[in-house]
């Protein structure tokens, strides 16, 4: 491989000791016990930059961006996967080592030292990083009067002085001023199109659209998704998105605002909890699509043979848009008795248009409530379904649609063939 | 690691460097009040210890000589201390480096050496220059000091990597080291002759390593002699297994270092 990183499934597993003294029970014991509990923040990522392309990582605080660059950089070694990279790498942020006390000049010489260049090398492509920091007399003031502004131009300066096969930029673009930032747009430009493979770690969608040809997602230390910039950020934007109408359903439940619960039944047996979850836990937001849990437990009072549990889908208008339940199914009801508790899963992709919706929920005996109803629950919980990285429809229904769109020749009047229902 | 070390030179000379420029920052006379220190000190135990203390060495009747003994230990020892002392925050002093940029950490170690050597070469040619104005340069014996430096430092360095990695994990070993220390300088022979101990208790110093390395230098300066080798190479054997057992804890525990910064 010339040029250009390879990462294979990487993780990183953080340890986390209840007690200092426990890392000690397990140098003693050279770690044979262990008393550590792990803790992953990257796993299973593989990815490959090319030479002459870029990639752009997005994902929330905390989500392994920083994990991730720290591994590629070679500051901290993965706990599994490897990283192959061929040929000198730059890595820029704000930064570099650069001590306050000293002025640009000796903080470059310290800093090209760092970047593993000679004391010779050094003073030959001080002219040329002086010129393009364009910062003037200040170069040799002390870095601590510097603005961050200037600290970036000395670092990127210094971190471009040679064209890296490998260069990683984390954010600090954003701190420069549009003058500079273009200059540096520039230069990474042309170090791209002369073979250098572009990692760039930013929350800015504009600058991973103009500059990347693809785009990683990390999500909770997983690689959640990776594809053109435009597609993957979509997705970004609906996640969260969705975190967002998530927070705002829990808070108002919270404070009590979900009106319109009605409830209803012999109270035979009693719903307790009805939840909706997505794959990390309790959701009330979900992107079109998703697949969603709907968990329904509850208690019976007195022995109940034939349970049924079911559960209706509303839109805001309150039309029924989907329901169904267990007898239906075909889910075989286990014989309950007196005070035994019981629990129904329901899993399904959540083919819904965006918009707000509402779960009832039912108890019953046989295949309707007709037969005797036990505990029927309108309103349990209400939800937002949010668009995600599918073409945009209206509606409350999401169709999977093919479409043609063609030009018919040897017809004197044109037709349109194709989809475009309304 | 040597390799990289010999290709990171110049990052080794930029680390010490720095460091000089640190302590002499905002100085006008910047980096000559280091040999202003190192003059007063041996001024103080030359004229005070011998002239106005009047003390003597057994044995070695003119004045001078207990002012040059306490010299030639403190000289040496401070040395010894120093690499030590450093060594305990060596990591995370440079925490913010480590984390940022991958550069091979045998430098660290490297340019707290060479630093400490640059120092000690300054205080050390002073004192040398004192021997030359009183007439009491050791000749060709001064030769049988640069093992023992080369010694002296391979144990201070192998257990100051020793300590210092194993200080990012557990800050007790930092504290532990000074304590320590401080016994170490009283149970060798630096301000009191050996022969003043008593015979038991003298058996019991000869096991300390740098026993037989200061007593070396006092030999070399105050007899004109060359060190008793044997010793030497006892404390050699010490500082080889010190350095294996560095480098064993550190290829240990460097997975884990840059996270626990």
């Amino acid at each position: 491989m010339t040029g250009g990183v390879r990462v294979e499934g990487v993780g990183k597993r953080y340890k986390r000791y209840p007690r200092p003294a426990e890392r000690l029970v397990e140098w003693l014991t050279l770690g044979r016990v262990a008393r550590h509990e792990p803790l992953w923040v990257l796993r299973g990522v593989s990815f490959e930059v090319e030479p002459g392309t870029a990639i752009g990582v997005v994902g929330a605080n905390g989500s392994g961006k920083s994990t991730l660059l720290k591994i590629i950089k070679g500051t901290i070694r993965p706990s599994e996967g490897r990283v192959e990279l061929a040929g000198r790498i730059a890595a820029l942020e704000l930064g570099l080592g650069f001590h306050a006390d000293f002025t640009g000049r000796e903080n470059l010489y310290l800093g090209g030292a760092l970047l593993g260049l000679r004391a010779g090398e050094v003073e030959e492509l001080l002219p040329e990083i002086e010129a393009f920091a364009e910062i003037g007399r200040a170069i040799d003031d002390p870095v601590r009067t510097y603005s961050a502004g200037m600290q970036l131009r000395l670092a990127f300066s210094l971190a471009t002085a040679l064209r890296p096969d490998v260069l990683l930029i984390d954010e600090a673009l954003a701190v420069g001023d549009v003058y500079f930032q273009q200059k540096c747009v520039a230069r990474i430009r042309r170090f791209r199109d002369q073979g250098t493979a572009l990692l760039l770690v930013s929350h800015d969608p504009v600058a991973v659209k103009t500059f990347c040809d693809r785009a990683v997602l990390l999500d909770r230390g997983l690689l959640a998704r990776e594809g053109p910039p435009d597609r993957v950020l979509e997705y970004y934007n609906a996640m969260i998105a969705k975190q967002t109408a998530d927070q705002e359903i829990f808070q108002a439940e919270n404070l009590g605002k979900s009106r319109g619960q009605t409830r209803s039944g012999d109270r035979r047996a009693t719903i307790e909890i009805a939840e909706l979850r997505d794959d990390s836990g309790p959701a009330r937001a979900f992107r079109v699509g998703e697949t969603v849990g709907l968990r329904i437990e509850g208690r019976v009072r007195l022995p109940v043979e034939d349970l049924t549990v079911g559960f209706a889908i509303r839109d805001r208008l309150g039309n029924d848009v989907f329901g169904t339940n267990t007898h239906h199914l075909v889910v075989a009801a286990p014989p309950l008795r007196a005070g035994e508790r019981f629990r129904a899963e329901f899993r399904f992709p959540l083919n819904l248009g965006p918009g707000n919706y509402s779960v009832t929920t039912a108890l019953h005996a046989g295949p309707v409530h007709l037969g005797g109803s036990y505990d029927w629950w309108d309103n349990v919980c209400v939800f937002q379904v949010i668009p995600g990285d599918e073409p945009y429809f209206v509606g409350t229904c999401h169709l999977p649609v093919e479409s043609r769109l063609e030009a018919v020749a040897g017809d004197a009047s044109p037709v349109v063939s194709g989809a475009a229902h309304r | 690691m040597l390799r990289a070390l010999w290709e990171y030179r110049a990052l080794v000379a930029s680390l010490v460097q720095r460091d000089f420029r640190l302590r002499s920052a905002r100085a006008l006379w910047g980096n000559a009040w280091l040999a202003i220190h190192a003059a007063a000190q041996i001024l103080i135990y030359t004229v005070i210890f011998s002239e106005v203390m009047q003390a003597r060495l057994p044995g070695a009747g003119d004045r001078l000589s207990y002012g040059l003994y306490v010299c030639v230990g403190l000289i040496t020892w401070s040395y010894f201390s120093e690499i030590l002392v450093r060594s305990q925050t060596l990591f995370l002093q440079h925490a913010d480096l480590l984390k940022t940029l991958r550069f091979p950490r045998a430098t660290l170690p490297a340019a707290l050496f060479v630093g400490a050597t640059l120092n000690f070469a300054v205080v050390a040619g002073i004192f040398l220059v004192v021997l030359l104005a009183t007439d009491r340069w050791p000749g060709i014996a001064l030769l049988g000091a640069v093992p023992l430096l080369a010694i002296q430092g391979l144990l201070a360095l192998a257990l100051g990597v020793l300590t210092g990695t194993v200080n990012v994990f557990f800050r007790d070993v930092g504290n532990a080291m000074s304590v320590l220390l401080q016994f170490w300088f009283w149970l060798t022979p630096i301000v009191y002759p050996i022969g003043i101990v008593p015979e038991p208790v003298r058996s019991w110093l000869a096991l300390n390593p740098l026993f037989p390395i200061v007593s070396g230098y006092q030999s070399i300066v105050l007899e004109q002699t060359l060190p008793d080798w044997a010793g030497a190479a006892l404390a050699l054997a010490v500082g080889l297994v010190l350095a294996g057992a560095a480098w064993s804890v550190f290829r240990a525990l460097s997975p884990d270092l840059v996270e626990e910064l």
